[in-house]
């Protein structure tokens, strides 16, 4: 689906007002738009209008690079995020972002993949970085870089311990997670140039990147390393101009370095202190956006006179559904059932044949004492339970209350 | 249609499947006549036999003697025959002129629908300008039709805008606040500054103000206004006349 076109008088206003230094939202020309960065219960990280998500496995490596984890980046532009985005297709701009994304992260060697490396040749770590737009509001592309560095920082990978030949992976419960060795935080900045380059935005909004004319991003990391530097649009840049970005860039760069820390470090203490943490927790409540309310008081001051008038008044449980009978010593069966199709174990249809044996509620209570005490002494591959087309071929286990199977 | 409809439930807020008729009432009124109300059903509202159900969630309204209809918040525009747009020009072909209203499909627009527009003396429209104009065909199964001059001939109004000025989108209960007769919204914009306004039915305000930045003021104000209760919009725009900007 086509975005709604731009109209000629939007244009010219939106250059009229950066002549006169003035940006739609009230910003100034070297000012960021307001970050907020989240982290997930799991390892992802949500900055913005774009959210990124790392996993791990382990895969063979490379063959010209044997002792080396692999980094594997994928971005994707959602319909969510904009009408002009289609599913599946990778338009211009996805390409073009997927590149500088993977320029800003994997060339800069900002992690160590010698330290991925597992058993030499033969195992090594795959982190592969997903980043979802969920918003298109201009400079994806500070976002994505920003949202995929904050999740390498937040991802923790299993810990994995070799004794000769053996390598044993342990789960996040048996020995605790480590994190990524990261040298540096690389972080994009994008400048958007107008009017041939004589006035100049950091970090532009939708509108203002659809009349730009240019766009210069650099990526740096706070120790003033330029880790890359993309000129797109075709503009003359001068040497003054490019050196001025940089500078500006290095500023805002350890600015955004100091919020990801500081959000790390308020996600660590969080789940230290075993408060909630996560995406779900990030949203404020009480706006008319937001679908989460506080939970309502129920009244319940008469509902245990209702539930024991109903107890009561209830009709007695026919005598053709048994009570759970041992047949066998570590047998527990429990009324008739049909034969389970989907081919779980059958400590699960055993389950399905508890919730449907009592009605009452005290029945219930005692039945499920009962089963329980069974369920620990019996063994799993016992019980048969009669479909009504095989009457003549399966073996039957009855107990003595039983009637005739129903047909 | 008939039907005995109290004017108890008018306020509140319902939703779709919700029973708009009353049930049979306790009591006879003395003025009983014994003739049955016609009423008329306006937007949310839809008859099924003769019952009549809310399709639309939203409070329910009702203007003397017999209108009633639920007000509902969107901002997706459905078009509609007879109401004035404002529309975006995107391809200019043969004999007509596609407009983008911001609907499901692209209306048309012919050059012959302006004022004063002979096949000689052609309307000087570019691509990319903005229009006000006005819907004569507008249902789901054909594809929407503009005009800019009204039944006898003249603009009243309608046609290409002019230069300056800024489009912003807001939603369609912002803009049908604007356009009530008595709107005190209207009243405290006066206030404010000198400024031009254009309003469309399908969500899109144009905004034209002495200064860039008192158009930017606008703007972001008429955006933000859309949230507010009365209260709060009138506290910010104290706020801003003592001179916050």
């Amino acid at each position: 689906m086509k975005d709604t076109p731009m109209s000629n008088c939007e244009r010219d206003f939106i250059l009229k007002a950066i002549e006169e230094k003035k940006r739609l939202d009230g910003r100034q020309t070297y000012d960021y738009r307001k970050i907020k960065i989240t982290f997930g219960t799991d390892y992802g990280c949500l900055c913005g209008q774009v959210m990124a998500q790392v996993s791990c496995e382990l895969v063979v490596p490379k063959e010209n690079r044997p002792n080396e984890g692999i980094m594997f980046f994928n971005l994707e532009l959602s319909p969510m995020a904009s009408p002009a985005f289609e599913q599946g297709r990778q338009s211009e701009l996805s390409v073009k972002l997927n590149r500088q994304l993977e320029r800003c992260l994997r060339n800069s060697k900002c992690i160590d993949t010698e330290s991925l490396c597992v058993v030499s040749g033969e195992k090594v770590w795959q982190i592969r970085v997903d980043v979802h737009t969920l918003n298109n509001d201009g400079n994806l592309m500070d976002a994505a870089s920003v949202a995929a560095i904050g999740a390498l920082c937040h991802f923790r990978r299993p810990d994995v311990s070799i004794q000769g030949e053996e390598v044993t992976v342990y789960s996040p419960e048996e020995r605790d997670p480590i994190p990524l060795s990261i040298y540096h935080m690389p972080i994009s900045v994008s400048f958007a140039f107008f009017q041939q380059g004589t006035f100049l935005l950091v970090d532009p909004c939708e509108r203002e990147e659809r009349v730009m004319d240019g766009l210069l991003m650099i990526a740096m990391n706070k120790h003033r390393e330029i880790c890359s530097i993309q000129s797109s649009g075709g503009i003359m840049l001068l040497k003054e101009q490019v050196m001025r970005c940089s500078k500006i860039a290095s500023v805002k760069v350890s600015e955004i370095t100091e919020l990801i820390n500081k959000a790390l470090l308020n996600d660590k203490t969080a789940r230290k202190a075993g408060g909630r943490c996560g995406f779900a927790e990030s949203m404020p409540q009480e706006r008319i956006t937001a679908l989460k309310t506080d939970q309502t008081a129920v009244e319940m001051t008469d509902v245990s006179e209702t539930a024991s008038s109903i107890v009561q008044t209830a009709v007695a449980p026919p005598q053709t559904v048994p009570s759970p009978s041992v047949p066998v010593p570590g047998v527990g069966q429990v009324g008739e059932g049909l034969r389970n199709t989907w081919g779980l174990e059958e400590e699960e249809e055993e389950e399905e044949e508890e919730s449907c044996g009592g009605d009452s509620v005290e029945e219930v209570t005692k039945m499920d004492v009962e089963l329980h005490q069974e369920d620990k002494s019996r063994t799993v591959d016992v019980v048969e339970i009669l479909d009504s087309d095989e009457e003549e071929e399966e073996v039957v286990i009855l107990y003595p209350e039983a009637t005739k199977k129903p047909k | 249609e008939d039907s005995s409809v109290s004017t108890e439930r008018v306020g509140e807020i319902l939703l779709p499947g919700d029973e708009f008729c009353c049930g049979p009432k306790d009591t006879l009124p003395l003025t009983d006549s014994g003739k049955s109300e016609r009423l008329v059903a306006g937007p949310g509202l839809r008859r099924s036999g003769d019952r009549l159900l809310v399709s639309r969630s939203g409070v329910l309204r009702h203007k003397e003697p017999n209108k009633f209809w639920i007000e509902s918040q969107q901002r997706r525009y459905v078009p509609a025959k007879g109401e004035t747009v404002i529309g975006i020009v995107t391809v200019k072909s043969g004999d007509v002129f596609k407009v983008d209203i911001g609907g499901s499909e692209v209306a048309s627009l012919s050059y012959l629908a302006f004022e004063g527009a002979t096949k000689r003396n052609r309307p000087n429209i570019q691509v990319g300008d903005l229009l006000l104009a006005q819907l004569v065909v507008a249902n789901k199964d054909m594809e929407p039709e503009l005009v800019c001059i009204d039944g006898s001939g003249r603009a009243n109004g309608m046609g290409v805008f002019g230069t300056g000025g800024l489009l912003i989108k807001v939603s369609l209960g912002l803009v049908r606040r604007l356009l009530a007769p008595r709107s005190d919204l209207r009243a405290d914009l006066e206030q404010l500054f000198p400024c031009e306004l254009a309003v469309g039915m399908n969500g899109r305000v144009w905004v034209r103000a002495g200064a860039v930045q008192q158009t930017l003021v606008l703007a972001n104000l008429l955006q933000s206004c859309d949230a507010m209760t009365a209260p709060q919009r009138q506290q910010l725009f104290r706020r801003l006349q003592q001179g916050a900007f």
